[in-house]
């Protein structure tokens, strides 16, 4: 029996009818076309499909999609504002924190999360909070000195709007 | 100075010329962090069908019935499909020739048999995905199980189980290596270290798992494979060949690769059946690859078992070496499985001069998945054996595993150097890149450390791994199916320069490196050339990427396609300043006298090439080159990894505290890929050493089916990285590189194993298999465990008290 459902991604509304059984995941890449989300295990143990739902990070093969229906998703692809990548996209090109780039969006998901929770973790703090988060490529090093990267972007960032503000 | 790691950020320059070595960040970047690339999954097509296989849950039985009923009649079914449909669909193809070798029928579907748990036989195609899977849950297959034969020393038994009846043997080769006076050096001996090692069996997990999307347009006659591959072209020919297609209607796309590792280094039965499927269904269809299908029927690497002798002065000096090896092979061949073990062969000498070598591989089937290439393929297992048969050698002769090292090293002029397992080693100075690494690491304080620390109960230890590899495959005498590279170098009407390479790179970062590279010949900015690959369609003919070849044959092929145009712009320059082309310079946007008194605008050459009114005379117009590069060797990147651990003798655990990495992959083009791919590497042969491991149960059962049983590296298990590099040109290619997609994974297994075992050395503990989880490490220690005073001390136990 399918159940209609409302899923707001990326700041816009998408309305479908699903199976009961359907994904968050699958719902995202196969409804709503954002394939940015990757899938890397389906049984929540790699990260590669990491969203954040009402802002914080989920592994979204673990999620249904009708347990999404009325809340609010952001994928990798709603990150950049326009032309404008986001702190953290900034941090992993800089600091060369993907190879492939399978893992990447769902690593940087964890990191944004992360970030949210605490302005400038330590080297400790991120490998924990990316725990959930496998890369085969970089040897995760990159991705550490990425995340430190773009929380000082970002902490530089609060700084001027702080000043702009006085 | 060492760097730790971290870039400055600041990693475009400014200005053009000399892009060569710098961190310059990658252009692929933009779209894979913005989630817009396409990946095999995200390929979207018209009315496109979606597949799924029925796979075996059997290591070894009989198949007795097949019913597809009810799986037909699930709603959206499309076809479900046997062996017997695929009638004249060849054979799963492997490159590899050995003499005597016993080569398996290998059907993309099961016949009859099926040989291994996870292999498939029959397809499934539906609307959608959901569909097919259900559907595939329904194909009722029964099966009369038959013995399985898993443990591959029990299979050599003359009354073993076979897996392949017609065979009468499970042995499918014996390979021998001999060279020097064997007989002579073990005589000769003062000292004879044996011992038994284990390079246990690996899964690649790339990421993305496979995927395979295939349409066909019967109007053009032509089959479009996206695949997930490392080979594009090597497969297009393969499809064709399987398929009875022509070539010339096979079109193979990779679209972006998720990882591959050497396990899409590879044909497999799944790219020969989703295309039979889009051309006789008449619409496209998309197979991706499950996770646990990625454990079980991607191929897996390494399983070897080998029985070492190292005779030895008594000062330490290496006199011969004995190997017998045992390699496991699995069930059928994939492209290269029975030639990764004959690598071990080569390598196995390491950076050492060992006169005589008697060396038998002998590659065995069993109830498992294929081995093939996995990151290093063949030389990680050689480069383990040797570096734990050189400290297992200094710890019975007293030596330092420094010394013992040092005293066996050619020297730097021998190079390049013959070993006696028969390659000729291009350049190194081993000396130097180990002097390098001890310092860095603090040597002489760790050991002082570890000394202190026997006398508080705590067990450090330090391990070394002086290491060298076989890149940049490779010579085409000594590959299975050509070892070139090709490029095209097209400039074009704009000044924009289109390169497209052979080489498929999945995350090395070519389309920045072989930029950067042209940029810097042309003097352009890496911005002005755009690098393609992995379409057949569109690129020359090539061979791909794997065996750290990209940069060294590939980048070659680049480097010599741009000479062409250098040559031909230089003569077009020349003639429009009416001077001789000799020596003309390229750079910022110039072509000029070297004085720089006379020059043309690199914008006004290419004009000319394409205006073609004022050319030299019988000159032909355009701006395109192309170059196959044959190298005439292979290269020989080497290293030394330092690795200081502390094992807690109360859990077993191991807890790496130091990891100093000083590797020479000759000239570099981009530091920052290069420290990447050591990173990356690291930790891939860490994880060898530490945790991985495939494991097969009494019946064939795969136990370790999905990343909650394999045990993959976690950020939260690594240490920083402490990367170092010395620079030792290759003399095999002109921009002298070498490569180093492997290097990282060979060098770092075998210094966390002699760490671990020098950690574990008062205890008597000589040597634990990997992966040295704490469990084992654990047992291990209890076995060993007698107070000091009571029961036979060992000399470390001696040495300790000494200290003490
Ligand atoms: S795909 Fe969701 S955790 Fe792996
Ligand atoms: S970059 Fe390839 S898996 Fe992380």
């Amino acid at each position: 029996m399918k159940k209609n459902i409302a899923i707001n991604i990326n700041g816009v509304e998408h309305r479908a009818q699903v199976e009961p059984r359907l994904l968050l995941v699958h719902f995202l890449r196969e409804v709503a076309g954002f394939t940015g989300t990757h899938i890397g295990c389906e049984t929540s143990l790699c990260g590669a499909c990491t969203v954040l739902l009402d802002g914080r990070a989920v592994k979204s093969c673990t999620v249904l999609a009708v347990q999404a229906d009325g809340r609010s998703v952001t994928t990798i692809e709603g990150l950049a504002q326009g032309n404008r990548l986001h702190a953290i996209q900034e941090g992993f090109w800089e600091e060369h924190g993907l190879q492939c780039g399978y893992c990447t969006p769902g690593m940087i998901m964890c990191a944004h999360d992360l970030l949210e929770r605490s302005a400038t973790p330590t080297e400790q703090e991120i490998r924990q909070a990316l725990d959930g988060n496998l890369c085969r490529c970089t040897g995760y090093q990159h991705i550490v000195n990425s995340v430190q990267a773009a929380a000082r972007k970002l902490g530089k960032r609060k700084a001027t709007r702080a000043v702009a503000a006085d | 100075m060492p760097r730790n790691g971290k870039a400055n950020g600041k990693t475009n320059g400014k200005g053009s010329g000399h892009w060569i070595g710098q961190r310059f960040k990658r252009k692929e970047d933009p779209r894979l962090i913005q989630g817009i690339s396409h990946y095999a999954d995200d390929l979207r097509l018209p009315g496109m069908l979606h597949c799924a296989f029925v796979r075996s849950p059997h290591a070894h039985a009989v198949i007795r019935s097949l019913d597809t009923a009810s799986a037909r009649s699930v709603p959206g079914v499309v076809a479900v499909i046997l062996a017997q449909d695929l009638e004249g669909v060849g054979n799963v193809p492997c490159a590899g020739v050995l003499p005597d070798l016993k080569t398996p029928a290998h059907p993309p579907l099961a016949r009859e048999r099926v040989r291994y748990v996870g292999e498939p036989v029959a397809a499934v195609v539906a609307e959608d995905m959901y569909a097919a899977r259900d559907a595939a849950e329904l194909v009722q297959v029964e099966y009369d199980p038959l013995p399985a034969v898993v443990d591959m020393e029990k299979a050599l038994a003359k009354d073993a189980d076979l897996v392949h009846q017609e065979f009468k043997t499970n042995v499918a080769y014996v390979h021998p290596l001999k060279n020097g006076d064997i007989k002579g050096a073990f005589k000769r001996a003062n000292r004879i270290v044996k011992e038994r090692l284990v390079n246990q069996r690996l899964a690649p997990v790339s990421m993305e798992p496979r995927g395979v999307v295939a349409q066909y347009l019967p109007g053009e006659r032509t089959l479009t494979v996206w695949s997930s591959t490392q080979i594009p072209h090597l497969l297009k020919t393969q499809i064709s060949l399987m398929l009875g297609l022509p070539e010339t209607s096979v079109r193979v796309v990779t679209p972006e690769v998720g990882g591959g590792f050497g396990s899409k280094l590879n044909v497999y039965g799944e790219e020969a059946v989703v295309p039979w499927l889009a051309s006789k269904l008449g619409r496209p269809v998309k197979w991706i690859e499950t996770r646990r299908e990625n454990m079980q029927a991607t191929i897996h690497g390494r399983d070897q078992i080998a029985y070492l002798e190292l005779a030895l002065k008594r000062d330490g000096t290496i006199l011969g070496l004995r190997a017998r090896i045992h390699a496991d092979l699995g069930a059928y061949y994939q492209l290269l499985t029975p030639v990764i073990p004959t690598l071990t062969a080569l390598l196995i000498t390491g950076c050492y001069k060992i006169p005589a070598v008697d060396i038998e591989i002998t590659g065995v089937l069993t109830n498992k998945m294929a081995t093939d290439a996995y990151r290093g393929a063949g030389r990680p297992e050689a480069t383990y054996v040797i570096e734990r048969m050189v400290d297992l050698a200094a710890r019975e002769l007293k030596m330092d595993p420094v010394e013992i090292r040092r005293k066996n090293f050619p020297k730097p002029t021998e190079f390049p150097y013959n070993t006696s397992t028969g390659v000729i080693y291009d350049s190194a100075n081993y000396q130097m890149s180990l002097k390098r690494a001890l310092d860095l690491a603090g040597y002489t304080k760790l050991r002082a450390r570890q000394k202190a620390g026997w006398k508080q109960g705590k067990y450090y230890g330090i391990g070394l791994s002086t290491y060298v590899e076989i890149c940049g495959m490779g010579p085409s005498s000594a590959m299975p199916a050509g070892g070139w590279e090709s490029a095209t170098v097209r400039v074009e009407p704009t000044g924009k320069v289109t390169v497209l390479t052979g080489a498929s790179p999945h995350g090395q970062g070519q389309e920045t490196t072989f930029a950067q590279l042209v940029a810097d010949r042309f003097g352009l900015r890496p911005e002005d050339v755009a690098v393609i690959h992995g379409d057949t369609a569109a690129v020359p003919y090539g061979i791909g990427t794997f065996g750290s070849r990209a940069t060294a044959v590939g980048g070659t092929a680049v480097y010599y396609a741009t000479e062409k145009i250098k040559s031909k712009m230089s003569a077009i320059a020349a003639h429009l300043m009416g001077i001789k082309p000799d020596g003309l310079v390229f750079g910022n946007g110039k072509i000029a006298t070297k004085d720089k008194k006379k020059s043309v605008g690199f914008g006004e050459v290419v004009s000319a090439a394409y205006m073609a009114r004022t050319l030299p005379p019988g000159m032909e117009p355009g701006l395109e080159a192309t170059h196959f590069f044959e190298p005439s060797n292979f290269t020989y990147p080497f290293g030394a990894h330092v690795c200081s651990v502390e094992v807690d003798p109360e859990t077993g655990e191991t807890k790496i505290e130091k990891y100093v990495a000083v590797d020479d992959c000759g000239n570099v083009i981009n530091p920052l890929l290069v420290d990447g791919q050591i990173h990356g590497g690291i930790v891939q042969g860490l994880a060898q050493a530490l945790y991985e491991e495939v494991i097969y149960n009494e019946d064939g059962q795969l136990v370790t089916g999905s990343l909650m049983d394999y045990a993959l590296p976690k950020a939260v298990h690594q240490p920083q990285f402490v990367l170092d590099r010395t620079v030792t040109p290759s003399p095999v290619n002109p921009m002298g590189v070498k490569g180093v997609g492997e290097a990282g994974t060979i060098g770092s297994c075998p210094a966390v194993v002699n760490a671990v075992c020098d950690a574990l050395s008062p205890l008597g503990i000589k040597h634990i298999d990997m992966p040295l989880k704490p469990e084992k490490v654990w047992r291990a220690i209890q076995k060993a465990q007698t107070p000091p005073a009571a029961g036979k001390r060992s000399r470390a136990q001696s040495r300790a008290r000494r200290t003490a």
